[in-house]
C-alpha cells in the first residue's frame, strides 16, 4: 500500500467522504494517518462534525484498534509563508509580502506554484520521521481536486517548467515531482454507477496514465443493494405477471392490493432499467484492469457512524 | 406540517416573458445543471423564442445531444428542433483559453498580441488562473448579450470547487490585474509620488528580489512584460469585470439555483440564495433534480417490509413442505399451506417489490426533511421539483422530457 493516498473524483461521487474512509480504515491496527484538504472547503470538520479546521495537524477521530486519524486543511497563503520561513527566515518581510498582494499573487495567480505548494506540503508531512527515525504518519491521504483537475494539479512539474525553469520553486516542484510519480503514491478515483462519472473516471485513468501518474484504484461509491434478483428482474418484464402479483399481495395482508400492484410494478421496471444502466457501467470500469472497490449507500444519509461503516467496508475489501 | 408550503416555481412565465434576457443556472457541482440549462434553452425555444445556451464543459453526450461536441467556442444552430413557434436554439461551449486569446486579439495590434499570446505567464494565466473560467464565462455572456442576436440566454456556471467561486472569479481577476503589486512591478514610481517613492523603492527591490529568488528571475520578467503589454492595449481589467457584475445585477436577468435534494447540495444552495440576495442579484428560484416520488406513497415503509417477511415465511414452509413432501401436514398458523400452493418466484417477486418499495419511500422521506431544511430557512424561495430518471439524456427528446418536468414541477399537483 502507498504511503500517499491521493483520491479524486467528479463533483457529487463523495471524495471527501471516500478520502475520510480510507483515512480511517488505514489507521485500525494502531497506526497513525493525516487526512489533508488542499481546497479550502472544511469538507473534512463537516463531516466529522467538528469546527473549522486551522492550517495545522490535529487529531480528529479514533480508529478501532487504537488508531489516529489527524487532519489538515493546508491554506496556500499560509503555506507558502511557511515555506519563506523554513527557507529564507523572512520574518516581518514575509508578512509585507502579504500587504502588498505579492503572496496572493504566488498562490493563487499562477496555478502551478499553488499546487506546487499543496501538493509539496503533502509529501513534507509523507517524509516526515520523528526523532528515532520512524515516520510521522503511516499513511497520507488526500481529499485532492476533482477528476477533471487531478492529472494537472498533480502534473506540478510540468506547469511549472514553463513558468520558473531555475530558483527554489522548480527545485521543490522536481522533488514532488519524483514522490508523486513514484511508488510511494497512489491515485484513486471516486465514481458512481452511472454514466457521465464513469466516462469522466475513465478519461481521467488515460489522462494519468498519459502523465505516468500511478493510478491507484477505483472506488466506486453509494452502490445500491441489490434488491431484486435476476429471476424476478426477468418476470417483471412479463407483462402478464401482475395478477399473480395482486394475489400474492392480498396473500401477504396488502390491502388495496389491486390499486398498489400497477405502482410497485412501476418501480420495479425502473429499478431493472437502473440495473442494466448499472450493469453496463460495471463492465466498462472494469474494462480499465484496476482494482475495483464499491462501496455502499448509505440510505440514512451519511453521519460520523456511517463513516466508520464506509471504512469497515473498505478494511473488509482488503485495505 | 404540510409538504408543499413553498410557493411554486412556475418555469414557463420567466421563459416566455421578453423582458427575460439572461438566465443563469447555478449550483454546486454533480446536481444536473448544464443539463437544466440546455433543458431550459429547449424549452424556451420550442416556445417561440430566440435562444443560445452557454455551457461550460458538457458531459459529452449532453454536447452531442444538441450537436455542439465540436470546440470552436461560437454559437451553433441546434437543428431537429420544434420550430414551429418560431423559436430558434443555438448552443455553444465555453472554450476559456480561446475566449481570452479572442479578447488579447481584439484590443492589440497584431504585433503586440502576438508578443502577449507567447509570453509563457500569459499562458499559464489563460489556461489555468483559479478564476479564469468564470472570468471568461462571464466575458463571452457579456459578448453574447451585446452582439443582441438572441432574445434569451441560457448560461451555465462553471464547475467550481464552491459555487460562490462564480461570483467571486471575475473581481478577483480584475482586481489582481488591476492590484497594487501589478502597479508596482509596472512602475513603481507611478504609484506613491514623491514622498512615497523612496519607501516604495526600498519596499519594491526587496519585494522583486525576494519574488526573483522564489520564483527565478526570469518569471518575474515575464510578469512584468505581460502586464505592461496588457495594460498599454487595454488598461482596466477592473472596469470590465464591474460591467459584467452589473449585468448580472440588471433586470432582464433572472438566477436559478440548481441542486439534489441532498444534505451538501442543498446547503450549498442555501449559501447561494444568501450570496445573492446580499450581492442583490435576482433570484428567481430553486431547481430541485432527481426528486423520488412513489406511485404507491400510501403504502409505508414499514408495512411493505412486515408483508415482504410474510412472504419469505410462507416460501420457506413451502420450500420446506415440498422436499420432505408433507404438504398433508400444514403448519399451524400459516395461512399459505390452507390454501392452494402459490407460485414461489411469484412470492420471491412480490417479496422483492415490497423491499423495493420501502427503499424507495426510505429515500423519498430523507429527501423530504432535507427539503424541509431548506424550506425553513429560507420559505421566501420558489422552488421546481425534476422527477429523477433512471437513466441519463441522450437526446433532444430527452432534453425536452426533462423541459416538460421542470414546467410541471412547481405545481405539486402535478409532481408525481
Amino acid at each position: 500500500m502507498s504511503r500517499l493516498q491521493v483520491v479524486s473524483g467528479k463533483g457529487g461521487t463523495g471524495k471527501t467522504t471516500v478520502a475520510a474512509a480510507l483515512a480511517l480504515a488505514l489507521a485500525t491496527e494502531g497506526r497513525r494517518t493525516l487526512l489533508v484538504e488542499v481546497e479550502g472547503r472544511q469538507g473534512i470538520a463537516q463531516l466529522f462534525e467538528t469546527e473549522a479546521l486551522p492550517y495545522e495537524e490535529r487529531k480528529i477521530a479514533v480508529a478501532p484498534g487504537g488508531g489516529e486519524v489527524y487532519a489538515l486543511a493546508i491554506d496556500p497563503e499560509l503555506a507558502l509563508l511557511d515555506y519563506l520561513q523554513m527557507f529564507y527566515k523572512l520574518g516581518g518581510a514575509g508578512r509585507a509580502l502579504k500587504k502588498l498582494g505579492a503572496i496572493d499573487f504566488a498562490t493563487t495567480v499562477a496555478p502551478g506554484l499553488r499546487d506546487v505548494l499543496l501538493t509539496g506540503k503533502a509529501c513534507e508531512a509523507v517524509r516526515r520521521k520523528d526523532k528515532q527515525g520512524r515516520y510521522a504518519y503511516d499513511y497520507v491521504v488526500m481529499d485532492a481536486p476533482p477528476t477533471g483537475r487531478i492529472t494537472r494539479f498533480l502534473n506540478v512539474n510540468d506547469e511549472v517548467a514553463g513558468l520558473a525553469k531555475i530558483g527554489p520553486i522548480h527545485n521543490q516542484a522536481q522533488a514532488v515531482m519524483r514522490v508523486l510519480k513514484s511508488r510511494e503514491t497512489a491515485v484513486h478515483l471516486v465514481t458512481l454507477l452511472e454514466e457521465m462519472p464513469v466516462q469522466e473516471t475513465l478519461d481521467g485513468v488515460a489522462e494519468l496514465r498519459a502523465a505516468k501518474l500511478p493510478v491507484g484504484r477505483i472506488m466506486v461509491n453509494m452502490v445500491r443493494p441489490a434488491l431484486l434478483g435476476e429471476p424476478a428482474l426477468a418476470l417483471t418484464r412479463d407483462t402478464g405477471v401482475r395478477p399473480a402479483v395482486v394475489e400474492a399481495l392480498a396473500a401477504a395482508g396488502i390491502g388495496s392490493a389491486k390499486r398498489l400492484a400497477g405502482p410497485l410494478l412501476t418501480q420495479a421496471g425502473e429499478y431493472a432499467e437502473r440495473y442494466a444502466l448499472e450493469r453496463a457501467q460495471r463492465e466498462q470500469l472494469a474494462a480499465a484492469g484496476l482494482p475495483l472497490h464499491e462501496l455502499p449507500l448509505l440510505t440514512e444519509g451519511l453521519d460520523l457512524s456511517g463513516l466508520y461503516t464506509l471504512a469497515e467496508e473498505l478494511r473488509r475489501q482488503g485495505i | 406540517m404540510t409538504l408543499d408550503p413553498q410557493a411554486p416555481l412556475d418555469v414557463d412565465p420567466l421563459l416566455d416573458d421578453p423582458a427575460t434576457r439572461i438566465v443563469v443556472c447555478c449550483g454546486s457541482g454533480g446536481v444536473g445543471k448544464t443539463t437544466t440549462a440546455a433543458a431550459l434553452g429547449l424549452r424556451a425555444a420550442e416556445r417561440g423564442r430566440k435562444v443560445v445556451v452557454l455551457t461550460i464543459d458538457p458531459a459529452r453526450r449532453l454536447a452531442q445531444s444538441m450537436g455542439i461536441d465540436s470546440l470552436d467556442n461560437t454559437p451553433r444552430r441546434v437543428k431537429d428542433i420544434d420550430d414551429a413557434a418560431g423559436g430558434e436554439l443555438h448552443a455553444m461551449m465555453l472554450d476559456m483559453k480561446r475566449t481570452f486569446d479572442e479578447i488579447v486579439e481584439a484590443h492589440a495590434d497584431e504585433e503586440r498580441a502576438r508578443a502577449i499570446l507567447s509570453n509563457p505567464f500569459y499562458q499559464s494565466l489563460s489556461a489555468g488562473f483559479a478564476g479564469t473560467q468564470e472570468y471568461m464565462a462571464m466575458e463571452k455572456l457579456g459578448q453574447l448579450r451585446s452582439r443582441d442576436e438572441w432574445d434569451l440566454i441560457v448560461v451555465d456556471t462553471p464547475p467550481s470547487r464552491s459555487a460562490l467561486d462564480f461570483l467571486d472569479a471575475p473581481t478577483r481577476l480584475g482586481s489582481f490585474l488591476d492590484g497594487k503589486l501589478i502597479r508596482l512591478l509596472m512602475a513603481p514610481a507611478k504609484v506613491g509620488g514623491r514622498a512615497g517613492m523612496k519607501f516604495l523603492n526600498v519596499g519594491m527591490s526587496m519585494m522583486t528580489g525576494t519574488l526573483g529568488k522564489l520564483l527565478g528571475g526570469q518569471l518575474l520578467r515575464d510578469v512584468q512584460t505581460f502586464v505592461a503589454a496588457m495594460d498599454t492595449t487595454f488598461g482596466g481589467f477592473r472596469t470590465r469585470a464591474d460591467a459584467t457584475y452589473k449585468l448580472l445585477q440588471a433586470p432582464g436577468t433572472a438566477f436559478l439555483v440548481v441542486a439534489a435534494p441532498e444534505r451538501d447540495a442543498l446547503r450549498e444552495a442555501a449559501y447561494f440564495v444568501e450570496r445573492l440576495a446580499a450581492e442583490r442579484m435576482p433570484l428567481a428560484g430553486l431547481v430541485l433534480n432527481r426528486v423520488h416520488g412513489s406511485g404507491a406513497g400510501r403504502l409505508s415503509a414499514e408495512r411493505a417490509l412486515a408483508a415482504a417477511e410474510n412472504l419469505d415465511e410462507r416460501r420457506i414452509v413451502d420450500q420446506t413442505g415440498g422436499k420432505e413432501e408433507v404438504r398433508t401436514a400444514p403448519a399451524p398458523g400459516s395461512p399459505a399451506a390452507a390454501e392452494a400452493p402459490s407460485d414461489p418466484t411469484i412470492e420471491q417477486l412480490t417479496a422483492g417489490l415490497l423491499r423495493l418499495h420501502a427503499e424507495r419511500m426510505h429515500v423519498v422521506a430523507r429527501e423530504q426533511r432535507t427539503r424541509d431544511r431548506f424550506t425553513a430557512l429560507h420559505p421566501e424561495v420558489a422552488v421546481t421539483e425534476v422527477a429523477a430518471l433512471p437513466g441519463d439524456v441522450h437526446d433532444l427528446a430527452g432534453l425536452r422530457d426533462i423541459g416538460h418536468r421542470l414546467a410541471a414541477g412547481g405545481n405539486p399537483a402535478g409532481a408525481s
